[in-house]
């Protein structure tokens, strides 16, 4: 996968993954792109585009768009499906996702999809063991204060 | 399940009072990031939430670089800057604090560090260089959350430089008791194989070992790494073929954890990188694909549940069975799986049949004609994407019945289409069918003439060129060409006398060269009407200064007469004095020329012979300017990368001190003429000679270059011409593809000449798919075509790729114009796909001669002059029973038994047929050698065997093709081999086709090479080196194992190499040792090497791009078996 971006049905960003090094400008660039032709896309069309070189493969949930872009010999359904495994991992950790703890948790989305996918293939497809893994760097952020006393004091 | 997450939230303004919901419960209400979203929220302008954006980030900037900061608020510091960014406001001053923040934060912060890191830079970003000591620290921490997190940034971008400072460390994880840990190491393995392969060799055992892990999400992580070792080098992994099918099956049948399942389908990821594996392996191999025929049945019926997941395993299911040896029954289960997507009433899923469809229909057009209606239907699809993918489809069926309807509905898709990307490839692809299949003259002019139109000057520089190419090399019969060009001449001319301001730039180019060079034909035209038409595009505002240029090389060429002439003299007062140096010098050209007519008679012929043009690539005339500009006290030229070097040497911060060695001292010696003590002889060598060597190295670059890349010893590019004309050639009615029955008469007007839509959509299937499956062999749509092509290529000699260029010329002593048209001639190398039997390259080079002499005198020798042999019989049981054992029976022809070679081996064997290969090195080439042996009880007819390879040239060692060979006898053919492009590993890949008892059979098979195979010591002088290595600019580096056993650790490792890969070792001073080598075809390549401790460091040089890291590769190979 080369990249992965979220964004709201008023073309506003919500999330961006890059898994390819492309420079600020080229980002905006496909970005702005990219989102325009989704949003002028019909509902019932086809999930997949021909971009450029690459395959998007995009999905709406609620207000959010959720899209892929991958290269051309790969499997457009099972990206398809990595989006929707997406949703439910963020869905099972938020209790009922919405768009707004997208927006107000972006960084736990990133959590959530840095141990979904890494490095742009899918590291764990195990719905428990992915959530598993978050929830224990989680419980640490809860003795974290504990954490930061300690080493200031040793400091 | 979307329904769980479908709550849509539409009143934005109620954001405020949103915070009991369970997501925004976690934020706490004072927090500054969330004040900071609400705040953009309720702006109604771009301009204010800039305006807010800005503020914001000012005062980020303050808060990370007060010196009172807390990590924590740094966190949060963090956070906001990373939703800044998202916005796509900079926040760059943040970049050094993440960096601090995933180095000094405690847990939590180091995890919002690490992330707005991964988020802020990529992997070329430079201050990458200081998360390294974070990272080495935090995989030897002993929480494992931190070794997690510095696993998935590894993962993620790591300077490459860097790897070798944490790879152990990595390594060490594989063995780690936590799976996650195991996992995730894996993973940047993963990456480390991807962005520097070198690196990570010498772990390939440990990588069997994560793929035998214990835990499913171990194993499915190390196929990732499988996956592109195996895209990258196949024949290396057939032994673990059974181990991916038992993988596979344990899969399919459920035997995983239920954790894995999705959907209730087992595990579909893992399955789908299987079944990418298993089709990769089993290509152009039997025996590893007959491996893997019950595991694909299996999984074709465990596919029932009607859900995406299972499509997704479905349609790799299908991808693999095509591209692995056929199976029967699996192709038939597969084609009805085809044809469930095709019709399905599910858009994705259509659309991903019509892709299957196109990917299957070069082996079987009869799919094609199945789904005739659907296809039809999908063409007048409302989705432009479905309608996009169907033209792809009719792309692949085109045959000369056809192209018209094809093309029509490719140039209605194109007249809607607004997207550039589509647009170029489009024009590219109707421009590749129109010259292939043009059925008529008036047809294809037309056809250009739009796709010229539409293609706007985005087309690919190529079409314009190949056409006029096409144009000026012309066919077979000089009264078509005739014909041809008349026609543009005169479609041009009235394209002119309309609208013209809308025509491209490039498609002006074409009209003005073509009415200069053609315009003669039509005697009724006078050329003053043409020099009036060409005249008034130069008035066009729009007009670029290489189009001006290409209009007054055209007006040039035609001015005669006393109206052109006072035309052509208005034109060049006004451009005698432009500013465009081109331009001011073709002004020149034309008033001299026009004012001589003598002069112009003489350049200028009609019919210009094609003698081809004399050119001193080594530039020698200009010798005496450059030694008198030199002594004049001019600075001697430098070539790039010599001047980077010394750039290099400027910078502050350099992280190898080895940079500094050899070359860089050799350089500024050479050109100073200073001497410098530390200077080993190499350089001491050049550097007492001072500018005249300098200067003498400045030429042999200059002529190394010329020679290697532009101009071969027969002209232009001439060595890869005559293969690709081979193709253009073809005879359709090649021995084993018997001219097909279905087809119309070639001259035929075709039915569907000026096919109207509205006639029904019956009538267009008709001519859609008209010339399909009435062939009874399998075989690639575009080759066996039936029909005579009207435009087709003649066999050209080596020079006639030069045609463009000698009568695009205006004077020969203009080179520039020369340059003009040369740097717009496409490498037709790339075109270059195969090479067929009959028609052997119709060049002859000193080499063949040499060797035909080696082969073809030797009188006792059971190889006979065509090269092809025939022996003993064989029992048919010895070779069915032992097809392995019975390889080694067969023996070289005696010629070559005595020359190093390899040792035969198997390729492929069916009922009647068993086919073996070695090759044989010699000193100025390779020879494959295959070994067709018939081990069934009736003679093989019609042989046909047809050898070619990406990054070889092959050519055929003999004059008469192979016809027959008698039963249990053996026939020899012998291939000479030349790097095209040098890799790791070559592979040459065959298809031997053939006639037993009057039934069609094909066989394809496939032969490797290792790029050692190529490799020749190349014998020079210290000096020679010197200079060569200056004159290099491809380069690679790399820290190597040194042979530590012995007495003297560079000579026994330089010794090594020279013994395994044939290398030259040219001198060994102290720590340092320089060595050479080439590839057969005189491509050398030059190593550096000096001892740093226990390491070698060895730093190559070639003029071949490619050439240094392949080597790189095989001497790290040799050090590490030792």
């Amino acid at each position: 996968m080369q990249f992965m971006l979220l964004f709201s049905r008023q073309g506003k960003l919500r999330l961006q993954k890059w898994y390819v090094p492309l420079s600020d400008k080229e980002k905006k660039k496909i970005t702005r792109e990219l989102v325009q032709t989704v949003l002028a896309r019909k509902p019932k069309m086809c999930s997949f585009l021909e971009w450029r070189d690459l395959k998007i493969v995009y999905k709406r949930y609620a207000s959010l768009y959720f899209c892929c872009a991958i290269e051309g010999q790969d499997n457009e359904l099972i990206t398809l499906e990595i989006i929707h495994r997406y949703v439910e991992l963020l869905d099972k950790y938020f209790g009922s996702v919405c768009e707004l703890d997208v927006i107000f948790n972006f960084e736990k989305a990133y959590f959530i999809l840095d141990e979904f996918l890494l490095g742009g293939e899918a590291q764990e497809t195990s719905k428990k063991n992915v959530l598993k893994a978050i929830e224990q760097a989680d419980l640490l952020q809860e003795s974290e204060d504990w954490g930061s006393l300690q080493s200031d004091e040793i400091l | 399940m979307s329904d769980v997450v479908e709550k849509t939230l539409t009143a934005l303004p109620s954001l405020l009072s949103l915070d009991s919901q369970p997501g925004s419960a976690k934020l706490s209400s004072s927090s500054k990031l969330g004040a900071l979203i609400r705040g953009i929220t309720e702006l109604t302008s771009k301009h204010e939430e800039e305006k807010l954006v800005q503020h914001e980030l000012a005062s980020l900037k303050d808060q990370v670089s007060s010196p009172n900061i807390s990590m924590r608020q740094m966190k949060e510091a963090m956070v906001r800057a990373i939703y800044c960014e998202m916005l796509g406001y900079e926040a760059s001053f943040s970049y050094i604090h993440a960096i601090k923040l995933a180095q000094q934060g405690s847990i939590l912060d180091k995890r919002v560090g690490y992330l707005a890191v991964c988020l802020f830079l990529n992997e070329n970003h430079e201050l990458l260089l200081l998360l390294v000591n974070t990272v080495l620290k935090d995989l030897q921490s002993t929480n494992l959350i931190e070794v997690c997190m510095a696993l998935t940034v590894v993962s993620q971008m790591f300077p490459k430089d860097m790897i070798p400072a944490i790879l152990p460390l990595v390594e060490e994880k594989l063995n780690h008791s936590k799976e996650i840990i195991r996992r995730k190491a894996v993973l940047a393995l993963y990456k480390f194989y991807l962005i520097a392969p070198n690196q990570v060799q010498h772990i390939h055992n440990k990588f069997r070992k994560a793929l035998c892990d214990k835990d499913p999400g171990v194993m499915f992580a190390s196929l990732h790494i499988y996956l592109q070792m195996i895209k990258d080098n196949p024949e290396g992994y057939k032994d673990l073929t059974a181990s991916f099918v038992t993988i596979l099956k344990q899969v399919v049948s459920g035997k995983l954890p239920m954790d894995f399942n999705y959907h209730s389908v087992p595990a579909p990821w893992l399955q789908i990188q299987l079944l990418r594996i298993l089709s990769i392996l089993g290509k152009n191999d039997q025996m590893s694909s007959e491996i893997m025929y019950d595991v694909l049945d299996e999984s074709l019926k465990r596919a029932e549940i009607n859900h995406n997941i299972t499509y997704a395993i479905l349609y790799e299911c299908v991808k693999c069975i095509y591209t692995i040896y056929p199976n029967s029954d699996l192709l038939e289960k597969a084609a009805k799986c085809i044809g469930n997507f095709v019709i399905s009433s599910k858009i994705n899923l259509k659309y991903l049949g019509l892709k299957a469809l196109t990917f299957v229909i070069q082996q079987d057009p009869k799919l094609a004609l199945q789904h005739q209606m659907t296809i039809i239907e999908c063409l007048d699809h409302p989705d432009i994407i479905i309608k996009r993918e169907t033209l792809e489809l009719l792309f692949r069926i085109t045959n000369a019945q056809n192209v018209t309807v094809i093309v029509e509905k490719m140039l209605e898709f194109l007249h809607q289409s607004k997207d550039d990307h589509s647009t170029i490839d489009l024009v590219g692809k109707v421009a590749e069918i129109a010259e292939k299949y043009a059925p008529e003259n008036k047809w294809f002019i037309e056809t250009m003439n739009t796709v010229f139109s539409l293609g706007g000057d985005m087309i690919q520089p190529d079409i314009p060129n190949s056409f006029l190419k096409l144009l000026s090399e012309g066919f077979d019969s000089e009264e078509e060409n005739q014909k041809l060009r008349l026609f543009a001449v005169d479609s041009y001319i009235s394209l002119l006398e309309g609208e013209i301001k809308k025509l491209p730039q490039r498609f002006l180019q074409v009209i003005s060269w073509v009415l200069g060079e053609y315009s003669h034909l039509r005697t009724d035209l006078d050329s003053a009407r043409v020099i009036t038409l060409l005249a008034k595009l130069l008035d066009m505002k729009q007009m670029s200064g290489e189009t001006k240029t290409w209009v007054l090389m055209a007006m040039t060429k035609l001015c005669s007469g006393e109206s052109s002439i006072s035309i052509a003299q208005s034109v060049c007062d006004d451009y005698s004095s432009s500013m465009d140096t081109v331009l001011r010098q073709r002004a020149h050209e034309l008033q001299l020329l026009s004012q001589d007519s003598a002069l112009r008679g003489q350049l200028l012929t009609l019919h210009s012979g094609s003698e081809p043009l004399e050119v001193d690539s080594s530039l020698s005339f200009l010798d005496a300017f450059v030694s008198e500009a030199l002594a004049a006290g001019a600075a001697p030229y430098k070539p790039p990368h010599q001047r980077q070097e010394e750039l290099a040497q400027e910078k502050a911060l350099s992280l190898e001190p080895y940079e500094l060695s050899l070359p860089i001292n050799m350089s500024s010696s050479s050109l100073t003429g200073r001497q410098s003590p530390t200077l080993m002889s190499v350089s001491s060598g050049l550097s007492g000679d001072s500018t005249e060597l300098s200067l003498k190295g400045n030429t042999t670059i200059l002529k190394l270059e010329g020679v290697k890349r532009v101009w071969g010893k027969e002209g232009y590019l001439s060595r890869k011409d005559p293969l690709e004309e081979v193709i253009q050639v073809e005879n359709p009615s090649s021995p084993s593809q018997p001219t097909g029955t279905g087809g119309t008469p070639s001259d035929t007007p075709t039915p569907s000449a000026t096919p109207e839509p509205e006639h029904g959509k019956q009538q267009l299937a008709s001519s859609l798919f008209i010339g399909l499956g009435s062939q009874t062999s399998v075989f690639l749509m575009g080759k066996s075509d039936p029909t005579a092509q009207r435009i087709r290529r003649k066999v050209k000699t080596p020079n006639s790729s030069m045609a463009v260029t000698e009568r695009g010329s205006v004077s020969s002593t203009s080179s520039a114009v020369d340059n003009l048209l040369c740097n717009n001639i496409p490498e037709s190398a790339n075109m270059v796909q195969e090479v067929t039997y009959e028609t052997p390259p119709p060049y002859k080079t000193e080499l063949d001669a040499r060797l035909n002499e080696d082969l073809i005198d030797s009188t006792p020798s059971p190889v006979q002059s065509n090269g092809v042999e025939t022996t003993s019989d064989k029992t048919e049981s010895e070779i069915t029973d032992k097809p392995r054992d019975e390889c080694s029976s067969i023996s070289l022809p005696a010629k070559l038994s005595g020359l190093p070679h390899s040792e035969v081996t198997s390729l492929c064997s069916n009922q009647t047929v068993e086919l073996s290969a070695c090759h044989v090195e010699k000193h100025d080439y390779v020879l494959l050698v295959i070994f067709i042996s018939n081990s069934s009880d009736s003679d093989m007819e019609n042989i046909h065997l047809q050898v070619i390879s990406e990054q070889l040239e092959v050519s055929l060692l003999c004059e008469s093709p192979l016809q027959d060979i008698a039963k249990h006898s053996m026939a020899v053919c012998q291939y000479l081999l030349n790097v095209r492009r040098p890799v790791v590993h070559f592979e040459v890949v065959g298809m031997l086709s053939y006639q037993t008892s009057s039934e069609n059979q094909e066989v394809e098979f496939s032969y490797k090479l290792p790029l050692t195979s190529f490799v020749r010591p190349l014998e020079v002088s210290t000096e020679q080196y010197g200079t060569m290595w200056l004159a290099f600019s491809n380069d690679t580096k790399q820290n190597l194992a040194l042979v530590t056993d012995g007495q003297d650790p560079l000579t026994d490792t330089l010794d090594l190499l020279k013994k395994k890969l044939g290398l030259h070792v040219v001198e060994i001073i102290g720590v340092e040792g320089i060595v050479a080598c080439r590839l057969v075809q005189d491509q050398p390549c030059l190593l550096h090497c000096r001892v740093h401790g226990r390491t070698l460091a060895v730093w190559l040089r070639s003029p071949i791009p490619e050439l240094p890291d392949c080597l790189l590769y095989h001497c790290q190979r040799v050090l590490e078996e030792t």
